[in-house]
């Protein structure tokens, strides 16, 4: 078989698709690599806004970026103690 | 004159900046343009090796920043095609001997004098890479068709538009049509559907690249072969005319019949 791949050319079973896939792969990881001070930045940012609206159990935020082999996703675990009730002062910071 | 000044770049090393600039600059040069290829790889330097220009060496641009010599003492002047100079790297130096801001005021002084200023950056992303890229309006990144080179060109591509460079323009170099067509080896759209950005040109692998090296001589001075072709039509982009890709799938056909076929296209495409 081999012998007669090489000789009516292989198409596209050659070695191009699996480079065109594996390259595609290694930038969706590299454009979302974060470093950790960026990380903790997007984290306090995250915590101001959220202590607007509800109470949340500081210790226990878990935020970071899941990679899988296909796709990236910013997973963040956050638990909520009491949502503030009543009229928000959103435009205070 | 006010110099438009292009930087090519990559991110890895090997995958043809050096030549990129010499042949893109040489072109230029031989379409009436006054240019200055500067070695912006201090401390590695080899575009004047690539030039031809090695034994004309006097001073270079880290005396003209320490004003030892003025800047036309530094300048060597290409004889073979007029307008073309050369602004040699320091070679016993470190990329810690210049700065950003002396990059843009070097850039600034060859502005008046010249239609191209066109930087030759150090592989890397760190100092020598914002040395060279501080003092350019626009980029070129040569990428060749392999993962590791795509990746950095990635990279470099960021880096350069978080810097404003624009327009950051492709080159893909060192394709082989034959590999292409036979599913080994990343096409040319493989490449721009990742990297999203405008490709300038596609230059063939060639061997004529090794024999100019050899010479020291830039491939677009005089040689008619595939690389050489593949540049002169970089530089027209360059210059804003429309000149279409080259038929590459005509170089990777073997046989008689082809051979002749890309004879007669290459001579009719000639301008």
């Amino acid at each position: 078989m081999d012998f007669l791949k090489r000789i009516f050319g292989s198409g596209n079973e050659g070695t191009r698709k699996i480079a065109s896939d594996r390259l595609k792969i290694v930038l969706i990881h590299d454009r979302t690599d974060i470093s950790p001070e960026l990380l903790n930045s997007l984290r306090d940012e995250i915590v101001q806004v959220l202590t607007k609206y509800m109470e949340i159990d500081t210790k226990k935020i878990e935020i970071d970026l899941d990679h899988d082999e296909h796709e990236v996703a910013l997973v963040a675990n956050i638990p909520v103690l009491r949502i503030k009730r009543g009229k928000i002062d959103v435009t205070k910071d | 004159m006010a110099a438009r000044v292009i930087v090519t770049t990559s991110g890895k090393g090997g995958v043809g900046k050096t030549t990129s600039t010499a042949n893109i600059a040489a072109a230029l040069a031989r379409f009436g343009k006054k240019v200055v290829a500067v070695d912006a790889d201090v401390g590695l330097r080899n575009l004047d090796v690539i030039m031809g220009l090695e034994n004309r060496v006097v001073y270079n641009f880290i005396d003209v920043i320490e004003k030892v010599c003025k800047m036309n003492q530094a300048l060597v002047k290409d004889k073979r095609v007029p307008g073309l100079y050369l602004l040699p790297a320091a070679q016993t130096r470190t990329k810690d001997a210049v700065n950003p801001e002396q990059m843009i005021a070097l850039c600034e002084e060859l502005k008046p004098d010249f239609d191209f200023v066109l930087l030759d950056c150090p592989a890397g992303i760190e100092g020598g890479f914002k040395n060279a890229a501080a003092g350019a309006d626009e980029a070129l990144v040569v990428t060749t068709p392999e993962i590791p080179s795509v990746r950095d060109a990635d990279r470099i591509i960021g880096m350069l538009e978080s810097m404003g460079k624009s327009p950051i323009r492709l080159i893909i170099n060192r394709l082989r049509p034959n590999m292409v067509q036979d599913g080994d080896m990343l096409a040319k759209d493989d490449i721009l559907d990742v990297l999203s950005i405008d490709l300038i040109g596609v230059v063939p692998e060639d061997e004529n690249v090794i024999r100019s090296t050899n010479s020291g001589e830039p491939m677009t001075m005089s040689l008619d072969s595939p690389a050489a072709q593949a540049y002169l039509n970089i530089a027209e982009r360059l210059l804003g005319r429309d000149v279409p890709l080259m038929d590459l799938e005509s170089y990777a056909t073997r046989g008689l019949i082809s051979k002749i076929k890309k004879f007669f296209s290459r001579r009719s495409n000639k301008r």
